[in-house]
C-alpha cells in the first residue's frame, strides 16, 4: 500500500528551484532515510512533502488512507522554544489538536492518547515539568510523543539526533526503530539524516540528494553497494 | 493630607462620580486583556507591538487629520473608524509574516513603529490642529495624565466592555489553537491546523485592543501592559496554563492599586504609575523565582 507518492517535484523558495524532478514513493511500513548534504534541500523537501510549501512543480500524492491531518511531524527545535513556558503535558497534547476541528477543549479519548504516547515514550514521570528545563533527548522525546498524538500512520523526522550525545542519539534510534516495527504497528517513518551509518542500520530504504537532484533511490542493502561500488 | 485623609476623598471620589467607577473599570478590562494577549506576543518576540501599532494608530490619526483638514471637513473627531482598519492591516501583517519572511519581526516592527512616528510628527507640524504641537505628542504616548479624562469619553468605555467580553470569549475558544500556533507553527500547519486563519484572527484582536488601549493610556502604557505581566509570570511558573492565569492576575491587579494610588495623589501620572507598580512586582517575582531555583539546585 503505498503512502506517499512524489512524482516529478521541485521544490525550491522564492522561484529558485533547490532540487528538481524528484520521483519517489513510500509504502506503508517503510523506513525512509533523506541523506544528502547541508543545503542539498532536504529540509526543503520535508517542508514541501508536509505542504508548508507549495511544490514548484510536479505533484504529491497522499495514498490510500491517508488524509492530510494524519502526518505526525518531528521539527527541528525552534528559538521560541528555548525559553517557552510550557509543561510536557501541555506540549503533548497539542498534538492532538488536529482531531479537534472546531471544539476549543480536549475530551478524554485525546487526553488518553496523550497519556498512553508518553508511557510509550517513557515521559510519563516528566508530564508537569517544564519543557525549556529538560534535556535535549527529553526534549525530542516529548516532541515525538506530540507527533505520534498527530498519527500513527506516518512520522516525518526532521534530524531528531541533532544536537543529541551519543547515549540519546541511540535511544532515540532505537525508539524510531520500536515505533516502526510491525508489532507496533509499523508507522512509516520519513527521516531526514547526516548520519550514514545510523541510516543504513535502521532504514529500509535510503534516498540521497545532492546539487539539486536525486542521485540515489533503493533499500538500505542497495545502497551500501552503490557506496561500495563508487569507493572502488 | 495624611493617608487616612486621602483614602477617605478616595471613597468620596468613588461613591459619588460615575468617571472615577469609569476610569476604573476601563483600566482593569484593558488590563485584563492586554496580558491575556501579552503571553503570545512576548513568546512571539513581538513585545514591542503594542508601541508598534500605536504609533501606527498614531500616524494614521494625524493623516485623517490632515486629508479633512485639506478637503475642509469641519469637526473631524470621530476617526477611530479609519484609524482601526490600518491598525488591523499592519497588525496582520506583522503576525504573518513568520521567522521565514525577509524583514523579520522585531526590525519590521521597529520600522514600523519609527516610520509612522515620524510620519505623524511630520504632518501635525505642517497641519496643527492646536497651537501646543508637543502638548499633543505627550498626551499620545502617555495617554490620559489623569483619572478625571480616563473616564471621560463614555461611549468608548461601553466599547471597551463589549470588546473584553468579546476577547475573553475568544481567547477561551481558542486557547488550545493559540497554545499549538504560539509554539511550533510549522507542527501546527504540518498536521492540518489553519495556523495562517487562527494567527489573522489573533492580528484582528491584538489591533482592536491596542487602538482602544491607546485613546485611553497612551502608546508607552500599551506596550507595558503587554510585557509586564506576561514577563512577570514567567519568572515563576512553568506552564502556559500558570502563566497566562498568573499575568492576568498580576495585570489587574497592578492596574487597580496603580488607578486608586493615581486618584489618591494628584501628582501622580496613572500611566506612569501603573507603569512603576507593575516594574515592581516584575522585580519581586524575579527574585521569588531565583529564590525557588536556588532551593531546587
Amino acid at each position: 500500500m503505498e503512502h506517499l507518492i512524489c512524482n516529478n517535484l521541485t521544490a525550491g523558495y522564492d522561484g529558485k528551484a533547490i532540487i528538481a524532478d524528484l520521483s519517489f514513493s513510500v509504502n506503508a511500513g517503510d523506513y525512509l532515510c533523506i541523506l544528502g548534504e547541508n543545503g542539498s534541500g532536504k529540509s526543503t523537501l520535508m517542508k514541501t512533502l508536509l505542504r508548508l510549501k507549495s511544490p514548484m512543480s510536479g505533484e504529491i500524492t497522499m495514498g490510500s488512507g491517508l488524509s492530510a491531518n494524519e502526518i505526525g511531524y518531528l521539527p527541528q527545535q525552534t528559538v521560541v522554544q528555548k525559553d517557552f513556558p510550557a509543561s510536557v503535558r501541555e506540549v503533548v497534547l497539542s498534538g492532538c489538536l488536529n482531531g479537534c476541528g472546531l471544539r476549543p477543549f480536549y475530551n478524554k479519548k485525546e487526553k488518553q492518547l496523550a497519556s498512553e504516547n508518553m508511557e510509550k515514550l517513557g515521559i510519563t514521570n516528566l508530564a508537569n515539568r517544564c519543557y525549556r528545563e529538560l534535556s535535549g533527548g527529553q526534549q525530542q522525546r516529548t516532541l515525538l510523543a506530540r507527533a505520534l498524538c498527530a498519527t500513527r500512520k506516518i512520522l516525518l523526522l526532521d534530524e531528531p539526533t541533532a544536537g543529541l550525545d551519543p547515549t540519546s542519539t541511540a535511544e532515540m534510534y532505537e525508539l524510531i526503530a520500536g515505533l516502526n516495527d510491525k508489532r507496533n504497528g509499523g508507522t512509516s517513518i520519513i527521516m531526514i539524516s547526516h548520519d550514514i551509518a545510523n541510516a543504513m542500520k535502521y532504514a529500509s530504504h535510503i534516498l540521497l540528494i545532492g546539487s539539486g537532484k536525486l542521485l540515489f533511490n533503493g533499500t538500505a542493502a542497495e545502497y551500501s553497494q552503490f557506496v561500495g561500488g563508487a569507493a572502488s | 493630607m495624611t493617608f487616612g485623609e486621602r483614602i477617605d476623598q478616595l471613597i468620596y471620589l468613588f461613591n459619588n462620580f460615575d468617571f472615577a467607577r469609569y476610569a476604573l473599570l476601563v483600566g482593569v478590562l484593558i488590563a485584563f486583556c492586554s496580558s491575556l494577549l501579552g503571553v503570545t506576543l512576548v513568546l512571539r518576540r513581538l513585545s514591542f507591538i503594542g508601541s508598534g501599532l500605536s504609533h501606527v494608530s498614531f500616524g494614521s490619526t494625524t493623516i485623517v487629520a490632515a486629508i479633512a483638514m485639506i478637503i475642509g471637513v469641519e469637526s473631524f473627531q470621530n476617526n477611530f473608524f479609519f484609524v482601526l482598519p490600518i491598525t488591523i492591516l499592519c497588525s496582520i501583517w506583522l503576525l504573518l509574516s513568520g521567522p521565514n519572511s525577509k524583514i523579520k519581526g522585531d526590525s519590521a516592527l521597529a520600522m514600523l513603529s519609527v516610520g509612522s512616528l515620524a510620519v505623524g510628527y511630520l504632518f501635525m507640524n505642517i497641519f496643527p490642529k492646536s497651537a501646543n504641537v508637543a502638548a499633543d505628542i505627550c498626551t499620545v504616548l502617555f495617554g490620559s495624565t489623569a483619572i478625571l479624562t480616563l473616564g471621560s469619553k463614555q461611549w468608548l468605555v461601553w466599547l471597551c466592555v463589549g470588546l473584553s467580553v468579546l476577547v475573553s470569549a475568544m481567547f477561551l475558544l481558542f486557547y488550545n489553537k493559540i497554545f499549538a500556533i504560539t509554539f511550533d507553527e510549522d507542527f501546527a500547519s504540518a498536521t492540518g491546523i489553519k495556523a495562517k486563519t487562527y494567527n489573522a484572527i489573533l492580528a484582528i484582536i491584538i489591533a482592536v485592543i491596542i487602538v482602544l488601549a491607546m485613546n485611553l493610556v497612551g502608546a508607552l502604557l500599551v506596550s507595558a501592559l503587554v510585557v509586564f505581566p506576561a514577563l512577570t509570570a514567567m519568572r515563576v511558573f512553568k506552564s502556559f496554563k500558570a502563566v497566562t492565569i498568573c499575568s492576568v492576575i498580576v495585570s489587574v491587579f497592578c492596574s487597580t492599586i496603580g488607578i486608586l494610588l493615581s486618584a489618591m495623589y494628584d501628582n501622580l501620572p496613572l500611566g506612569s504609575v501603573i507603569v512603576a507598580v507593575n516594574l515592581a512586582v516584575f522585580i519581586l517575582f524575579a527574585f521569588a523565582g531565583l529564590a525557588a531555583r536556588r532551593k531546587k539546585a
